[in-house]
């Protein structure tokens, strides 16, 4: 389509623009996590390491931030292991109920955050009578991040079809033999990137949460929540921010590198 | 003649092995058991669990559910006035949150996929799908400080005599707007790549301007990605509490209204019953989208 330069230069203006609203406000949280006045003001009065030395020596802090690790390798291997299952059946077999089903995967992460959690909550406290803790914030985590993994290895098997497995049988391995020495290392990678994202998306939730934690387990999601509001801990708490957006940044980039090795 | 225990091991996996290839459908079943079992108990149970709370109640004095079947949460929510405010008001957030997104996305999305050169495209594509993956309430909280009274806004804005919106009905729009944006690129951005190049190339040969062919060719074909972006913009705003409370100052939503009724006023059955609002608008427009293929394109 022949677009006047003056259009194209509109459109790279809106799109650069809009590139820096999307980064803008993390920088300003990065650099006042610097600024040595505890109030947000902009712009920063100086320049100071205090709050990140506080930050790393917070008792409660360093807590959620093993809390939040714990609740999120726990969750991603249970969804692990359901979505691998769950991904066999679909991308093999053709039953009855296979459109219920996908859709059902799907469901916990597509309906409002709100439902998901009130849910979940309704289920464990009035439906159980369960105490909230560790283990509810672990079963919810668990089932909106079985999609993630299901995503990823349903996508490969797809791609990759049941021709090797179907050649392994009939040179004589069986199941296990085939299992071991064709599937399992041809879906490794996607199960490692999708393992990956499922503990990001574990890390950073909120909403659901807040309804299945109870009371006496903070990750650091609700360390922020719960800091945001006090003026002497603002500081330590855009540290934290920041430090959080590293680390649910490195398992996106490591799964992405994962999943475009391999599909060149 | 003896055998070995690895032997018999062997034979033992073979034998496993051989049955379930020859009944592929208990090898099916063996699959599908932990997963559906996990997500019918823990989530369809749970889904079933709230629509049935909704129609209890919380005796006043106790403060406990009492197991009565009784239409009185729903008739709250019909009859007065405040929940029919609350529900228009987070309807007009998520309209207007839908269509900033949608209004930002289309030329950002359309720059992206026809006219950038490669590797700035791949760039783009990366820096805009990074944000969808950092933490939520990170971002809620950056502008939380953005637009806090003598922050970067204000400092921006004052020179230019605008007063910055601060904490409230704007300050969420423009929150939510953020935070849902790369939800609402990227599926356009999808579909604009799945417009082919020679279809437009054949609209201009045919004599369509720009203007034409981006009306009659590009917008028809890119409709489903807009939709399924929208659904996002929709669904998660109708589901945010949490940006509400640290940007919207005291504005009320049907968020808010749920989490407050299942905290402090302690009325789990009226939360159930308040959520079946968001839950019904969004089965309603997904009911409605259906036929555009915009459910394939999520």
């Amino acid at each position: 389509m022949q677009l006047s330069r003056i259009s194209r230069m509109v459109l790279a203006a809106i799109t650069i623009l809009t590139l820096l609203y999307i980064y803008m406000p993390i920088a300003v949280v990065g650099i006042n996590s610097f600024s040595p006045s505890i109030s947000m003001a902009w712009p920063p009065s100086g320049f100071t390491l205090e709050w990140w030395g506080k930050a790393f020596v917070s008792e409660g802090a360093m807590q959620a931030l093993g809390t939040s690790v714990v609740v999120a390798l726990a969750a991603s291997a249970i969804a692990l292991v359901l979505g691998t299952l769950l991904s066999f059946a679909i991308a093999r077999f053709k039953f009855f109920g296979q459109q219920a089903l996908n859709l059902m995967v799907v469901l916990p992460i597509a309906l409002p955050g709100i439902v998901t959690g009130l849910a979940l909550n309704n289920l464990f406290k009035s439906v159980l009578a369960w105490q909230l803790g560790m283990l509810t914030l672990i079963i919810a985590h668990a089932t909106f991040t079985v999609v993630v993994i299901f995503n990823n290895v349903v996508a490969r098997l797809r791609r990759q079809g049941g021709n090797l497995e179907e050649a392994s049988s009939d040179l004589g391995a069986d199941l296990f033999t085939t299992f071991r020495l064709i599937t399992f290392p041809r879906i490794k990678s996607a199960l490692f990137a999708g393992g990956l994202l499922a503990f990001a998306l574990s890390f950073d939730e909120i909403i659901v949460t807040t309804f299945t934690a109870g009371g006496g387990v903070t990750t650091l999601p609700i360390f922020i929540l719960n800091n945001m509001y006090r003026p002497n801990q603002a500081p330590i708490v855009a540290v934290i921010a920041i430090v959080v957006t590293i680390l649910s940044l490195i398992p996106i980039y490591l799964a992405e590198r994962i999943t475009s090795r391999d599909e060149t | 003649m003896t055998t070995s225990t690895a032997e018999v091991e062997t034979r033992l996996t073979r034998r496993i092995s051989n049955f379930l290839y020859q009944r592929s459908r208990v090898g099916l079943a063996l699959l599908l058991a932990p997963p559906t079992f996990w997500l019918a108990l823990v989530y369809i149970a749970s889904l079933s669990a709230l629509l049935i709370t909704a129609f209890w109640s919380v005796d006043s004095f106790t403060g406990d559910i009492e197991h009565t079947w009784t239409l009185k949460n729903f008739a709250t929510i019909v009859g007065e006035s405040t929940y029919q405010a609350v529900t228009l008001r987070t309807l007009g957030i998520a309209l207007s949150v839908t269509v900033i997104d949608v209004a930002f996305a289309l030329p950002v999305a359309f720059y992206m996929s026809k006219v950038a050169s490669r590797g700035w495209q791949r760039f783009l594509v990366i820096s805009m799908t990074l944000p969808l993956w950092s933490s939520y309430l990170v971002k809620a909280y950056a502008w939380r400080s953005v637009l806090s009274s003598g922050g970067i806004l204000d400092w921006i804005l004052t020179p230019f005599g605008i007063p910055s919106p601060g904490y409230g009905l704007e300050g969420t729009v423009i929150t939510l707007a953020y935070l849902w944006f790369p939800f609402v690129v990227l599926p356009i951005y999808t579909a604009l790549q799945r417009v082919p190049n020679s279809l437009i190339e054949a609209s201009a040969d045919l004599g369509g301007g720009t203007i034409k062919t981006i009306r009659s060719v590009v917008v028809p074909l890119i409709i489903p990605g807009i939709i399924a972006g929208s659904i996002f913009s929709f669904s998660l705003t109708l589901g945010d509490y949490i940006a509400v409370k640290i940007v919207g100052g005291a504005t009320q939503t049907l968020g808010t209204l749920i989490f407050t009724n299942v905290g402090t006023a302690n009325n789990l059955p009226l939360a159930a019953a308040i959520a079946f609002i968001p839950l019904g608008i969004i089965l309603v427009y997904l009911a409605s989208v259906k036929r555009t293929g915009a459910l394939d394109n999520l």
